[in-house]
């Protein structure tokens, strides 16, 4: 017992202060793209040409044309940092801001010299549903057990995410949610489906990861759906491969209202 | 010793004219043979070639850190040899599916991943022409009597798990038999590879398991560098063990964690809980990403370590060492905890030998079975690694060995830190030889991971075989649950942790 005690005094209290205080991610982190547009040479392509899955477009500016307008899809992105490591002249960089979730699709598209998107909350009805208590059911569908595991940590005492009314549930019929992750293999589709059926209205659905977004780095594979948007109405997309676990909650506490 | 296969180290390439070609009973024979004299089975897989299928067989000998490597070719079918090779089991199963030729008298044949075979389009297990797959639904052994029961668990768990389909025979409390049924997970990773490397090759190695992004891309590096006769950067290698082990901290500190929230220790699950995410960013310290991703490369690793990030990762990892120490230590001193772990979900040796179990698994059955000291590479090449063991074969061994190894891989990068070699962390890697083969082997954290490619005239892929330890190991947790309680599946699933999308790739 007192070896119990002891243990608890060197352990400390350790659970962080989010979102009250916001911690700093490792400068190495990739978070939100970071463009410098007058970096980005003419005629130059070998950004587009390094990302494996298609996230980034560049489309000249008709008046500058030495200035291209960069965008990265970050649904599309898995933050692997090819292309800032294929632009010659440095336009592209991944800064160290974690905070990704969106509440639309197009609004995962990061554009330069335009402001960064951030989900906003419910609408009214389900927002005084949910603000207070969301269980949601999480189903795994096809990914790489990455998205979970940070998804998991959440539960930890340095998350504490059930201080927030947040918790995952074991059944759909107790959940107000569904929570994706993985591109949704054609063995899980039906399964996903079920789950989503079963959990009674109103309900919300978030996807998390760039596999239940967009099928990440499975994308384009014939065994996968490439992710979960086509299939279910989504209200939250965390984008990320996997998404870093602060990421996670600052959209789950965003679409609940309470940052 | 024996010149009849072709013998090989762990990520040497050679060509495909130097494997010895049998005849399908001798190539059968052979392999029945060489394991029951201390070789057992790394790799065994098909690859098609117009008319036929040729069978590889990947063989391992522990003493000599030798692979040996033979081939034969059948066309329709082959005798099943499961029956005298258990290991072999789900190989024979995985060549019926993906390719429709079939291993006759398979004493278990069953889909391993509810897909349609590569080469007919069509399901090998089906009893009509016209039978559609359905995941999760096959012939499950069954248990007949009027006080058994069956449980059917998943594919959805209760937890934020992966998918799988359990499948429990009870007479009251008391499981029979379980029967695991997986395939939910499978994203066709190595069919695709077929005319690879491509641009997206090298995320989904990091994303085979996600949990062993460092295993995999080291193993997926290692064929690479064999088949560009190209060895990697020192520091390079060095930097990739030292996230090897980061990775083994973590998810065996996270399993620590989680056995004893499996009994009810609260203390000890809330504190590796913690200290688990603590060797993840140790990892995002050094590429930016907790589980690694964008850190291995072909050549050594993409990111060096400078002398502050060393600094700062010597500091957390004495800071973590204590921490966990501390945790664990509450553990094994809870009497009530280790009556839980203690005798349950018992494995024998030998059941661990004929299995073919890898990883802390075998090891915690006493089995001495570990690629960092059976066929070491890169940095363990001159380490001299010596592999820990525990003879109870039951949820406390495989918990205890995990510290020990926590203990091991802590002091290891210690050590690796203060001893980083000079020069440049990536070297150059040339071009794949063409009608080559590589096998590479890796120490993941659930154990030895295998990869294995051909490549054909032009040196691109031709054929591409990744073996996750859970492969191997899925049937030693069925096996663990005989005779046991219901109740304690979650301890005993805890205590082997496997990969469900590491199996269905």
């Amino acid at each position: 017992m007192i070896k119990t005690i002891l243990a608890r005094l060197k352990q400390k209290h350790r659970t962080m202060k989010y979102p009250d205080e916001l911690p700093v991610l490792p400068e190495l982190f990739r978070g939100y793209p970071r463009f410098e547009p007058q970096k980005c040479l003419d005629g130059c392509n070998r950004c587009v040409e390094a990302c494996p899955y298609g996230a980034i477009e560049l489309l000249a500016q008709g008046s500058r044309p030495r200035e291209n307008r960069i965008s990265i899809d970050m649904g599309l992105c898995i933050f692997c940092n090819e292309c800032a490591l294929a632009c010659p002249g440095g336009a592209i960089s991944f800064s160290n801001e974690y905070q990704l979730a969106t509440g639309e699709r197009d609004e995962l598209v990061a554009v330069a010299d335009q402001g960064h998107k951030r989900a906003g909350a419910l609408e009214e009805k389900r927002l005084k549903l949910f603000s207070r208590s969301l269980k949601l059911r999480e189903v795994s569908a096809g990914g790489c057990n990455a998205c979970e595991a940070d998804t998991n940590v959440l539960n930890t005492v340095g998350f504490d995410l059930g201080r927030f009314g947040i918790q995952f549930v074991a059944s759909p019929r107790h959940a107000d949610g569904i929570f994706v992750t993985g591109p949704v293999s054609e063995n899980m589709r039906e399964a996903l489906l079920k789950t989503w059926e079963a959990i009674p209205e109103p309900k919300i659905a978030i996807v998390c990861g760039a596999c239940a977004i967009g099928g990440g780095p499975f994308r384009g594979s014939p065994e996968v759906n490439d992710g979960a948007c086509d299939l279910i109405p989504v209200d939250l997309y965390i984008p990320g491969c996997p998404p870093h676990p602060l990421t996670i909650l600052d959209g789950l506490l965003r679409l609940l209202g309470k940052i | 010793m024996n010149s009849s296969m072709k013998f090989s180290r762990n990520g040497d390439a050679f060509l495909l004219s130097e494997i010895p070609e049998y005849g399908s009973n001798d190539f059968l024979q052979k392999i029945i043979t060489e394991t029951s004299s201390g070789w057992r089975v790394l790799n065994f897989f098909g690859v098609p070639e117009q008319e036929s299928l040729t069978l590889y067989a990947v063989l391992g000998a522990r003493r000599e850190q030798q692979i040996g490597v033979m081939k034969c070719r059948v066309t329709e079918s082959f005798p099943s040899i499961s029956g005298y090779v258990p290991q072999l089991h789900l190989f024979e199963r995985e060549i019926a599916e993906t390719f429709g030729v079939i291993p006759e008298d398979h004493p278990w044949f069953k889909p391993v991943r509810f897909i349609t075979s590569r080469t007919t389009g069509q399901n090998s297990f089906a009893k009509s022409v016209d039978e559609p797959i359905i995941p999760g639904v096959t012939d499950y052994f069954r248990v007949n009597g009027e006080e058994v029961h069956e449980v059917a668990v998943g594919p959805v768990h209760a937890g934020i798990i992966e998918p799988g389909h359990f499948r429990f025979q009870c007479h009251g409390e008391k499981v029979f038999h379980l029967e695991i049924s997986l395939g939910y997970q499978h994203r066709g990773i190595e069919g695709q590879l077929t005319g690879g490397p491509y641009p997206s090759t090298i995320h989904r190695m990091e994303t085979v398991a996600g949990d062993t992004t460092i295993g995999h891309t080291q193993a997926y590096c290692m064929i690479l560098e064999g088949l560009g006769g190209s060895a990697p950067s020192q520091r390079g290698d060095s930097i990739r063990a030292i996230a090897l082990e980061l990775e083994r901290l973590a998810n065996h500190c996270g399993d620590l964690g989680a056995l004893a929230g499996d009994v009810g220790y609260l203390p000890t699950m809330s504190y590796c809980g913690r200290i688990r995410g603590d060797f993840l960013n140790m990892t995002a310290l050094i590429c930016g990403s907790r589980f690694g991703r964008g850190l291995v490369r072909p050549g050594g690793a993409a990111f060096d370590i400078d002398t502050r990030q060393m600094v700062e990762l010597q500091r957390r990892l004495a800071a973590a060492k204590s921490d966990l120490q501390n945790a664990v230590e509450l553990l094994w001193h809870s009497s009530s905890a280790m009556a839980r772990f203690d005798q349950t979900g018992k494995i024998s040796a030998e059941a661990a030998l004929e299995l073919g179990l890898v990883g802390p698994a075998a090891r915690a059955c006493g089995v001495q079975r570990d690629v960092r000291s059976g066929f070491p590479f890169g940095a363990y090449k001159n380490h001299g690694w010596q592999p820990v063991t525990d003879p109870h074969g039951d949820v406390y061994a495989r918990a205890m060995v995990r510290w020990l190894e926590c203990q091991q891989s802590i002091d290891f990068i210690a050590h690796e830190l203060d001893h980083l070699p000079q020069g440049g962390c990536r070297a150059k890697v040339a071009m794949p030889l063409p009608e080559s083969m590589v096998i590479s082997l890796t120490e993941g954290w659930r154990g030895e991971i295998c990869h294995t490619a051909i490549t054909g005239i032009n040196g691109t892929f031709t054929s591409y075989k990744i073996v996750d330890p859970s492969f191997h190991n899925w049937t030693g947790l069925a096996m663990a649950l005989r005779g046991e309680q219901i109740s304690d599946f979650p301890l005993c699933n805890k205590s082997f942790n496997l990969s469900y999308c590491g199996f269905d790739l």
